[in-house]
């Protein structure tokens, strides 16, 4: 469903992504590792249609579309679903008003009817059981003053609201509790499925020892250097990043 | 002194003097030296200070007379019935700046408040206005005050007994309407609330669409001790007309007043206030949102007097520019050497939303006490790109994501509102303007 070719990305003078190479088929999970200041969210946002990056050269087919040629919305209405590293506070605009707007556009978007009023509040109230967020949260502006954790139980009830064909997790994990990162990992593993791809970007096996991938790639100066399955991700919590150094796939 | 500029006014001065409705002589003469000091300094001009960025040319060339006498036409009746609102405990309603008994709605007025024309109040003893009608609306203050004292017939005269509450509010809609002539609306209102007494008020100005006429009222306010008053006003004047409007409000020790100002119409809209603090433990809020598009210039002006210690002000105003637009913000506080103690805040926001949008933003804080907390800020901006991005990447569409921005910025100084039926009001016209699905 996703098949990126030899991807290079710049933020001005700065070249971040330096030919990435990756294929995920629907029904995968890829993990994706690497060190600190490696493109992770950068390769995220390439996906999501950052217009802070140019892609100097490559392609990102997805389901057969030149996604590159997307604008951000179409993207998301495609079924591309970035979960923020850094969710964005948005004062102003209530949750619940969000959701429901990103929910019909999306449907505008395929020429489907608008959801009715109940049936939104059913599935709402339904995925916020599911993540554990009361509902009061939803009467609240996008993310303003939602600690850490909260912000990305967000994340995770948004992308449960508007499901996703591929989900790009960046760092969910990241700032979560324990009971937490157990609450979100279900969230995230109940919405596997056979036709739905998913890359996770986190830095710990703790994640992956919930959301079990398919595959785990490491990321490392703009690139992919290494891919294996999920006993990479226990090598790497073993050894860390030592063995770049010395392996010259990684100059 | 350019004579062409004071005709079309000299005649309805002229048109006054006569006229039947015998005005005790106080007020004659405050007419009469309303008119004398217009004749002294006529319009301003952009060399004032006051005046840099708000040019007058338009007005000073306009010829307004006074308006039709008999206004109730159907389509003013369909305007006053669009401007009203649910849950009013009474509505005064005025064209072009006399009062309109058959458009009004005066049963069951709550005890304590007596509402009525000025006009009425003048020509009976006076009552309400005597004492308060020109103590404070200084004639030297502005040429449009002193226009003002030279042309009002009529407006609201309004008092509060003492040691009344009233939960709903009283409504106050201003039509102007020349019927294809241009035409000026001069309402000069009066408000007394009582000692510990508690009022919400609504001021509404609407008038004929595109239509080039000239609204220039002037509202006295005194609060007495302890007195609480919500004043709202909303400016949705054509977007040819000229708005220009002054309220001085006095409050008493441990009074209350906070206003809150929504201007969207005009192609030239001024609103000043003015407040003074003339006891201690005073507070004030002023919140005001401007949201104005093609060639439209809004300036809002304000003025604290922290007079005495103790007191509390605070103020946010915020503009959204779009087109050409203009927005001037003045906010004027000015400490006295005996206010210690005092604690104000003054905040001005503005959005641009194109490159041609201008903004001129002057906080002119003066403080001679030493003791004191003030504080300002003023931000000028665009969409936050980051915003924006978010928002886009979960599927909703640029233009639908802006507009969602937009209304999030305004909708703000709208949620703070205390009166249910006005906030829905502005939060349907503000997702109007901005074409937005409702939730
Ligand atoms: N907009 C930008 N402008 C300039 N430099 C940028 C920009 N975005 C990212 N970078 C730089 O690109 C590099 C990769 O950043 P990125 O955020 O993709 O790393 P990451 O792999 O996600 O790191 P982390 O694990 O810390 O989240 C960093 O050196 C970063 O400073
Ligand atoms: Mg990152």
């Amino acid at each position: 469903m996703l098949e990126i070719k030899n991807l290079h990305a710049r933020s001005e003078d700065t070249e971040i992504l330096k030919g990435i190479n990756l294929r995920v088929q629907t029904g995968e999970v890829h993990a994706i590792m690497g060190p600190n200041g490696s493109g992770k969210s950068t390769l995220a946002h390439v996906l999501a249609g950052r217009e802070d990056y140019e892609v100097t050269a490559g392609e990102i087919l997805f389901n057969g579309k030149d996604l590159l040629e997307l604008s951000i919305e179409e993207r998301a209405a495609e079924g591309l679903f970035m979960a923020y590293q850094y969710p964005v506070e948005i004062p102003g605009v209530s949750n619940k008003y969000f959701l429901k707007a990103a929910i019909n556009s999306i449907r505008k978007h395929h020429g489907q009817p608008l959801i009715k009023t109940s049936e939104f509040l059913e599935l709402l109230k339904a995925n916020l059981a599911k993540l554990g967020m009361d509902k009061s949260m939803m009467e609240r502006s996008v993310n303003e003053g939602f600690s850490g954790g909260e912000k990305k139980r967000n994340e995770i009830l948004q992308m449960a609201m508007l499901r996703p064909r591929l989900a790009v997790l960046d760092e969910t994990d990241s700032g979560l509790d324990i009971d937490a990162l157990k609450i979100v990992a279900e969230g995230v593993n109940a919405l596997r499925s056979p036709d739905r791809g998913m890359i996770v970007v986190t830095h710990y096996q703790r994640l992956l020892d919930y959301i079990v991938p398919d595959f785990v790639h490491v990321l490392a100066g703009g690139k992919i250097v290494r891919s294996g399955d999920r006993t990479l991700a226990h090598e790497l919590e073993a050894q860390g990043y030592a063995f770049l150094e010395t392996e010259p796939a990684s100059v | 002194m350019i004579v062409t500029e004071l005709t079309p006014f000299a005649e309805q001065f002229e048109r006054l003097s006569q006229d039947p409705a015998h005005f005790p002589d106080w007020v004659q003469s405050l007419r009469q030296s309303g008119r004398d000091r217009f004749h002294q300094v006529g319009f301003p001009t952009t060399k004032w200070e006051d005046w840099r960025f708000t040019p007058v040319t338009a007005i000073a060339q306009g010829r307004f007379g006074s308006g039709p006498e008999n206004s109730a036409t159907s389509e003013i009746t369909e305007w006053v019935a669009q401007a009203s609102l649910a849950d009013m405990a009474c509505r005064l309603v005025f064209v072009n700046g006399r009062l309109q008994p058959g458009l009004s709605q005066l049963d069951s007025l709550p005890a304590g408040l007596t509402v009525g024309g000025l006009a009425d109040d003048l020509e009976a003893d006076g009552e309400i206005a005597t004492g308060v009608l020109g103590r404070q609306a200084n004639i030297e203050h502005s040429p449009f005050t002193a226009l003002n004292a030279a042309l009002f017939r009529d407006g609201a005269a309004i008092r509060l007994a003492d040691g009344v509450e009233i939960e709903a509010p009283l409504h106050l809609i201003f039509v102007t309407s020349g019927g294809g002539d241009a035409v000026c609306s001069q309402a000069r209102n009066v408000v007394r609330i009582g000692r510990e007494s508690r009022l919400k008020l609504v001021e509404t100005h609407v008038g004929a669409p595109g239509e080039a006429y000239l609204t220039n009222s002037v509202t006295e306010i005194e609060l007495g001790e302890a007195a609480q008053l919500d004043h709202h006003k909303l400016q949705s004047d054509s977007i040819a007309g000229y708005h220009i409007a002054t309220t001085y409000v006095s409050q008493a020790a441990s009074s209350r007043y906070r206003n809150h100002y929504f201007a969207f119409g005009g192609a030239l809209s001024r609103n000043e206030i003015h407040c003074y603090h003339a006891g201690e433990q005073v507070e004030t809020v002023l919140h005001g949102l401007y949201l104005v598009s093609g060639s439209q210039l809004a300036d809002c002006r304000t003025r604290i007097d922290h007079a005495m210690p103790n007191c509390v002000s605070h103020e946010v105003y915020k503009g959204i520019l779009d087109d050409r637009a203009r927005g001037v913000f003045n906010g004027k506080i000015l400490v006295y050497p005996d206010a210690q103690k005092t604690d104000a805040k003054q905040s001005n926001q503005a959005l641009l939303l194109s490159d041609d949008a201008v903004i001129d933003t002057k906080p002119e804080l003066e403080i001679y006490a030493d003791d004191v907390r003030c504080t300002h800020g003023a931000t000028v901006g665009e969409l936050d790109p980051k915003g924006l991005f978010y928002l886009r990447s979960r599927g909703i569409p640029e233009s639908l994501a802006r507009k969602m921005l937009i209304f999030a910025f305004a909708n703000d100084v709208v949620q703070g509102l205390r009166v249910e039926s006005l906030k829905r009001h502005l939060e349907s016209v503000l997702l109007a303007d901005h074409g937005l699905p409702s939730v």
